[in-house]
């Protein structure tokens, strides 16, 4: 592995976004998508020679292309560190992206800001490829606001309408302030490993782990806890977990082939990646790992449950991707990093095909997305309905296809686990079983069959061109197959080199693992097994048999549905409180700090006071001689006074 | 170079052509081209200083010493360090900007506009050049007549207030600054600013010197709350007032610091750190509040230099806390070198994104004559290009890496973690809040539908607007991908300082 394959392989995106955004006008749209989707190819085929080379030939990198500051004996480098975890991830950004580009030139056809469409998901490709072959903080933070940067450009990409902007918006912010504790967990790192380079903070780390520090008062904590929150907060904000999610349901706003690149695939698994890749750190804190399994499993849960309630198809998805980001790092929590970049890595294929299709079906419905009008869809769009089909399957885990294999070692990993937080994380994950596979068939069934409710504006909805379809496929097949990578990614040692898992959290190492055929027949005796078909039946019957009772069912819980219609308020609370707070008091500090206190008391005063003196002066100065006189004895008097004391 | 007296001429050329300027008079064409010729020399003349700078050394570099006022044994005393040499650099480039920018936009007696930019510059060059402290009196107080002339005749309707209050602050600054220097030339002897840093005080000294230029400085920074002028002299000031004031004046202030307090008086600077960092950190949070209340685009970002310039401050003058906490620490995190480079870094990269800002509100103000944010809306639609520049410039603000931004910003509070956690804690709320302030303002101005008319018919930059975007631009982004080329003059000089902090003089 050279570092000129490596440069090639996050330069070529980088130049295909400049010639498309910069001369988009010169070089005509076809051009555009032909020199991005270039970028994205070479960047794609070379990604898949350096994971052969890490995992055939044994080989690995890690060296500086250039210093990027030096501070005293700090040197602060840009440079790559390409291991397995790197390179899988490596190989599912380009290939996602290389999907994404290829739907993108369907999709956004009619739309004028082609080029810049284009230039944009080139430019978040690289910067993801930044982000995930990062060999130091220093970069790893470039990449996590550069992917950030796109991501607000991309949401706000249709910058007309007033949602979308006020989308992007809210999610930049959002998101600055999970880097808020991400840039304070760096400073901690560096003022402790006195280093920013990944391999040498590593080294550093048993040292650290005997650090105490003191935040507040006399109480002192683990150093290593410190700097896990910090960095976990990070997380929480790139990759949507309580209390940081509100901006993802939002981001939705974007157009569908970012809303599957970004937010579904890529960007918000950056930080399931971060912990993974900083697993020598968490694992001296227990702590840490606690705080992220519960926050895990919170998100799990309760994000699952708004999927139910829904009705924008995207939203749906965007909630079961919250739900599902949930169970990644449930999986960190409870040190089976192995398990979360597994359930990362399958996830991509299968998320990026489901935001993909209803894309699809929105295209075919004249930019329809509430699915109370679609049904029947079936007929109209056969390849979407049934690489959809395998996706929606994908993602609720039946037996035999990808999302099986990575849930089930989650859940397994969890519950083996015995850190504080996994009794109540393991109820979580599993009751979310059921809630995926019931909101995931109730927006199938009300998108594909049932009654035809939709507008099809004179003429049936027809199935979208191949630059479309082709995509889906190609997702498709690694949503079925990538599950049986199980036995090298988790339980083999594919990722050993990249993870540090400390034996007494060695969660995986406890279950038992004879193949994957083992696992999948083990798995069909499993509850989750029983609870995903239960959700699925009663998605049958609820939206197939009996559609008239889900309109009863929210009667009887109004209650209910109107915490969850108002996503437990966290919004409105952000909006009074946070949004409208700051508003407010940079009002009241404007008004009664500088206008009223410096300007109107000090600075207009001493002008008044300088003013009054000027009076008092103009009396002194009266002409008269024996007035002068009299003052001038009372200086002389003053002065004796001054040197005789 | 071959022995050129290239500090003198760096002075002294813009102000001769300055002069030549005013004599154009009537004739506009020559008037400008003038201006643009001696800009451009003498920034081409200020990047002599770079290639020719030796960085292995902290010493006075183009040194020019003649005796001036042998009675008072007051010298002419030029020379740079790798803290004055960036900062001359950015006064030259900055100035050419300002002329570009003027070139159609003022009508208004166009040769006495550029003639007072133009002598300006050489001021300012001085003040960094100077190394006697009558001279850098002298340069310090002359520069602020071209500033007071600029603001007060091509100014905005309530110019004459602003200038005054302007005046009035700094003016009340610098009557410390010259007791202060003048107290010291009977310590030392001689009115070397290098003999300052030598000379012996006690502590009570020290502190009335220190708080004299704190004063002095502070006023210029500006930090809360003598900062109060800065707004209302923005929103009078023409556009090239402000880019001058955002990107050169201020940093007067900053270099003030580093080149008075904290060599000459380092007990009472360690002693009084605690009134620097929390009136910087004020600077940081308050006025960044502050910055989100406003409604004038050209106040938004005049607060939002002043918390940008609190990082200067912060970074300065928490050194001292890191030496106290560096013996407890296993890995040395180089924090005090951290600190002093990321502010100065800091000051040079808000020099180029202010002058941007502001350029760029200049640009609007053209076309609609107002600077109120809710007079504008959806100008993306009829401007894209400006737009992908604000955008560009706007994240720059807020401290996006891979932009100048973020590296001051990054290296002071890497720094600032390791003297206290609060500190670091208060410095980084500026990514929430400057994001804040900054993108909402774009959202307002620049996304959603076209607003109204006015908007619907604004055209796009020109070229001369395109080149002074697109060079500020190179530049935000070069420094921000590779700062190391910018630090590298100033690892010396830092060094040195951290040295001379470091010792006490008691």
């Amino acid at each position: 592995m050279t570092q000129n394959l490596l440069l090639a392989i996050v330069l070529a995106p980088l130049l295909g976004s400049i010639f498309s955004g910069f001369f988009g006008k010169q070089i005509g749209r076809h051009n555009a998508h032909r020199i991005t989707i270039l970028g994205v190819t070479i960047a794609f085929a070379l990604s898949a020679y350096v994971l052969k080379l890490v995992l055939v030939d044994g080989e690995s990198y890690n060296a500086t292309v250039y210093q990027w500051l030096q501070a005293g004996s700090l040197s602060i480098e840009v440079g790559f560190m390409v291991d397995a975890l790197t390179a899988v991830m490596m190989v599912v950004v380009t290939f996602v992206s290389l999907m994404v580009h290829i739907y993108t030139i369907g999709y956004m056809h009619d739309d004028d800001g082609y080029c810049r469409f284009f230039s944009y998901i080139s430019l978040f490709t690289f910067a993801m490829l930044m982000l995930v072959m990062a060999n130091n903080f220093m970069q790893l933070f470039f990449g996590w606001e550069a992917v950030g940067l796109v991501s607000y450009l991309l949401i706000g990409f249709w910058y007309k309408k007033p949602t979308a902007i006020y989308a992007n918006l809210k999610a930049f912010l959002v998101n600055r302030v999970g880097d808020f504790g991400f840039l304070l967990g760096i400073a901690a790192v560096l003022m402790y490993a006195g280093s920013l380079n990944y391999i040498e903070v590593f080294n550093q780390a048993p040292q650290m782990a005997d650090q105490q520090i003191n935040i507040w008062g006399d109480s002192s904590w683990s150093l290593m806890t410190v700097i896990g929150i910090l960095l976990f907060i990070g997380a929480m904000g790139k990759s949507a977990q309580v209390p940081l999610h509100v901006w993802l349901p939002d981001s939705m706003e974007g157009p569908t082939p970012i809303s599957a690149l970004i937010h579904a695939a890529t960007m918000v698994t950056a930080g399931i990646f971060m912990v993974a890749r900083m697993s020598p750190l968490y694992e001296y804190s227990q702590t840490a790992l606690s705080f992220i399994l519960v926050i895990g499993a919170i998100t799990a849960l309760f994000m699952g449950f708004l999927g139910l309630i829904q009705n924008d198809i995207k939203r749906v998805i965007a909630y079961s991707t919250l739900s599902q980001l949930g169970y990644m790092t449930v999986a960190l929590g409870a040190s089976a990093y192995s398990a979360a970049i597994f359930h990362l890595f399958t996830h991509a294929f299968f998320k990026a095909l489901l935001f993909l299709a209803a894309g699809s079906v929105i295209m075919a419905l004249h930019h329809q997305q509430d699915i109370r009008q679609m049904g029947g869809l079936k007929k109209y769009l056969p390849i979407t309905y049934w690489t959809s089909l395998i996706g929606t399957l994908a993602l609720i885990g039946a037996p035999g296809l990808a999302g099986f294999f990575s849930k089930d070692a989650i859940i397994e990993a969890v519950h083996a686990s015995t850190i504080p937080g996994a009794g109540f994380a393991y109820i979580a994950v599993m009751t979310g079983v059921f809630v995926t596979a019931l909101y995931s068939f109730r927006l199938f069934f009300l998108v594909f069959h049932g009654k035809e409710r939709f507008d099809a504006h004179g003429h049936p909805p027809h199935e979208s061109p191949k630059v479309v379809t082709v995509p889906l496929i190609l997702l498709a097949i690694p949503s079925v197959l990538a599950g049986y990578l199980i036995g090298h990614m988790v339980f083999g040692d594919w990722l050993a080199e990249s993870i540090s898992v400390m034996p007494e959290h060695d969660v995986l190492a406890t279950l038992d693992y004879h193949g994957v055929w083992g696992f999948l027949l083990h798995g069909l005796q499993m509850p989750p097994f029983w609870l995903a078909l239960a959700g699925v039946v009663t998605a049958w019957f609820l939206y197939i048999t009996r559609p008239d009772l889900p309109g009863k069912i929210q009667q009887k819980l109004i209650f209910i549905w109107r915490i969850m219609d108002n996503k437990y308020g966290f919004d409105s609370f952000n909006e009074k409180v946070f949004a409208a707070g700051s508003r407010g008091l940079g009002g009241l500090l404007w008004k009664i700090g500088d206008i009223r206190l410096i300007d109107g008391l000090v600075v207009n005063g001493s002008a008044r006071l300088v003013g009054l003196v000027a009076r008092v002066g103009r009396q002194v100065q009266s002409g008269y001689l024996y007035h002068y006189a009299f003052a001038m004895m009372i200086g002389v008097w003053l002065l004796l006074t001054w040197f005789v004391i | 170079m071959f022995d050129l007296p290239i500090l003198s001429l760096l002075i002294w050329l813009p102000i001769l052509g300055g002069i030549a300027v005013l004599l154009c008079r009537e004739n506009l064409y020559a008037a400008r081209w003038l201006a643009l010729l001696f800009s451009l020399v003498t920034m081409l003349l200020s990047f002599g200083l770079y290639t020719g700078f030796d960085t292995s050394t902290a010493q006075m570099q183009f040194v020019e010493r003649l005796p001036w006022v042998e009675t008072f044994n007051i010298e002419y005393f030029l020379g740079v360090d790798g803290f004055s040499m960036p900062l001359m650099i950015l006064t030259t480039i900055s100035t050419l900007l300002v002329v570009i920018a003027s070139w159609q936009v003022i009508k208004d007696r166009i040769a006495q506009y550029l003639a007072a930019f133009l002598i300006m510059e050489g001021l300012m060059l001085g003040v960094f050049a100077a190394l006697d402290a009558i001279l850098f009196y002298l340069f310090f107080e002359a520069m602020l007549i071209p500033l007071f002339l600029v603001i007060g005749i091509w100014g905005g309707p309530n110019r004459v207030y602003a200038t005054l209050k302007f005046f009035l602050y700094t003016f009340f600054g610098s009557v410390f600054l010259l007791i202060a220097l003048l107290y010291l030339q009977f310590k030392a002897g001689s009115f070397s600013i290098l003999d300052y840093h030598a000379v012996g005080l006690s502590l009570t000294q020290q502190i009335w010197l220190f708080l004299a230029f704190l004063i002095a400085f502070s006023v210029k920074i500006p930090m809360w709350p003598v900062h109060t002028w800065l707004p209302d002299a923005h929103v009078e000031a023409p556009t090239g007032g402000s880019v001058i004031l955002a990107a050169i004046t201020l940093k007067i202030g900053g270099y003030g610091l580093l080149r008075f307090a904290l060599p000459i008086t380092p007990d009472a600077s360690m002693t009084l750190d605690w009134l620097v960092i929390s009136l910087s950190l004020i600077a940081i949070v308050y006025i960044g509040f502050v910055a989100l209340a406003q409604s004038d685009l050209k106040k938004l970002i005049a607060y939002s230099s002043i918390a940008h310039m609190g990082f200067v401050t912060l970074g300065l003058f928490i050194i001292f806390r890191i030496f106290a906490n560096a013996s407890l620490l296993p890995g040395a995190g180089n924090g005090e070198v951290l600190a002093v480079e990321g502010a100065m870094v800091q000051m040079i990269s808000h020099g180029f994104i202010a002058a941007a800002m502001f350029l760029s509100v200049g640009v609007l103000y053209d076309r609609m004559h107002t600077r109120e944010i809710s007079a504008y809306g959806g100008v993306a639609n009829s401007m894209p290009k400006f737009a992908a520049f604000a955008v560009f410039f706007a994240m720059a603000n807020a401290g996006l890496p891979g932009t100048s931004g973020f590296v001051g910003e990054f290296m002071v509070i890497l720094a600032a973690f390791q003297a206290n956690f609060w500190f670091a804690f208060l410095a980084a709320t500026t990514l929430i809040v400057g994001a804040a302030y900054t993108l909402w303002m774009v959202k307002r101005v620049f996304f959603g539908e076209i607003a109204n008319d006015d908007v619907a018919k604004l055209k796009d930059i020109n070229g001369r607007e395109f080149l002074l975007l697109g060079s500020l631009a190179v530049i935000v982004l070069f420094i921000g991908v590779w700062p190391e080329p910018l630090l590298n003059v100033m690892h010396a000089s830092v060094e040195q300082l951290l040295v001379q902090v470091s010792q006490s003089k008691l």
